[in-house]
């Protein structure tokens, strides 16, 4: 892999991607540990205290902040303008610190249909 | 449901007052058919970058002279939000619709209620694969035929006829740019998601993992 070098006077804009790669958010893991999440899968903070440990970057302190109350690793992933995989990476990090839990509430999708009812109505209303 | 490796789920019916409750709906079709527009009119879009690894297909698209040890891609995708109640959101996923994405949608496809796949007129033949997809996985899908020219080129029937598409595929006229056209089409696939219900029980998506 090779470093982004930015030669003496030489401005990097958007256009030539992150700066920072990836990598370097995830403490150079390159892959979550444990089962893929969904993108819908609901992340939760689980203790307050443990919220002040030195070790945790400035983005996991932030998803820390972020996930007071459930939220979807995809509100993640926007809230914090990363990409998916790092956010699935930072995320399973931290439940390994046992920081968070993630559940997966089974899709309503085909298993209840007064919450399909209630989309019905709540889509017409918009 | 229980699923290995997560942690225990309070459940919704329970308790668990603070845990929403997540509708997912994908929007489907060729490039330039209207996803992005479609998204944006009807609900409140966010910006959502996706790291995915590179299929062989897509390899041999993307150039990759000179970072031959690149094996992943980020990809932008159309994401929004409706929020129907405080715990009861609507989430729009929109991505391309080539094959080479399908490794995307099996990932989305995941729960989905059901999908929205926009048809351009002039240029049919590129949601084939979008319609492929989702009869082959029995998510429930509808087809908005996107006329924001104002142009009618074909009746719906013989779209229906074009895409082959099985009894009971609703099809629609929509303008993309219309949040009370989309928010139609919305309702119709979910309509039609209910009626499938009593049909048959639940399709699950073939993931490929």
């Amino acid at each position: 892999m090779t470093a982004v070098q930015a030669s003496h006077g030489e401005w990097v804009d958007q256009d030539a991607g992150p700066v920072v790669r990836p990598y370097a958010l995830t403490g150079g893991l390159t892959r979550p540990s444990g089962q893929r999440l969904d993108l819908l899968d609901l992340v939760r903070a689980v203790r307050r205290a443990a919220w002040d440990r030195p070790q945790l970057s400035p983005e996991q302190a932030e998803l820390l902040q972020r996930c007071q109350m459930p939220t979807t690793l995809v509100d993640l992933a926007a809230d914090l303008d990363l990409p998916v995989g790092v956010i699935r990476i930072l995320v399973s990090d931290l439940r390994e610190r046992g920081l968070i839990t993630i559940h997966r509430p089974q899709p309503p999708g085909f298993s209840d249909l007064k919450i399909l009812q209630e989309v019905v109505n709540g889509l017409r209303r918009i | 449901m229980a699923y290995d490796g997560y942690d225990r789920a309070p459940d919704r019916n329970t308790g668990a007052a603070d845990s929403p409750i997540t509708v997912k709906i994908l929007i489907a079709g060729g490039f330039g058919a209207g996803k992005t527009t479609l998204v944006g009119s009807v609900s409140e879009i966010r910006p959502l970058r996706t790291e995915e690894t590179l299929s062989e297909r897509s390899e041999l698209v993307d150039s990759l002279n000179g970072v031959e040890g690149k094996s992943t891609t980020t990809v932008a995708m159309d994401f929004g939000r409706i929020t129907i109640r405080k715990d009861l959101v609507v989430y729009l996923f929109g991505t391309p619709g080539q094959r080479r994405f399908w490794f995307m949608w099996d990932d989305l496809a995941y729960g989905a209620l059901g999908a929205v796949v926009i048809a351009d007129e002039r240029r049919l033949a590129d949601c084939f694969p979008s319609v492929d997809y989702f009869e082959g996985s029995g998510i429930p899908f509808v087809v908005a035929v996107n006329r924001f020219d104002g142009a009618h080129r074909h009746g719906l029937d013989s779209i229906t006829g074009a895409l082959n598409l099985s009894a009971g595929v609703p099809v629609v006229a929509c303008d993309a740019r219309s949040r009370e056209s989309c928010r139609d089409v919305l309702v119709t696939l979910a309509e039609h998601a209910i009626a499938r219900h009593h049909e048959r029980p639940a399709p699950q998506p073939h993931l490929v993992r």
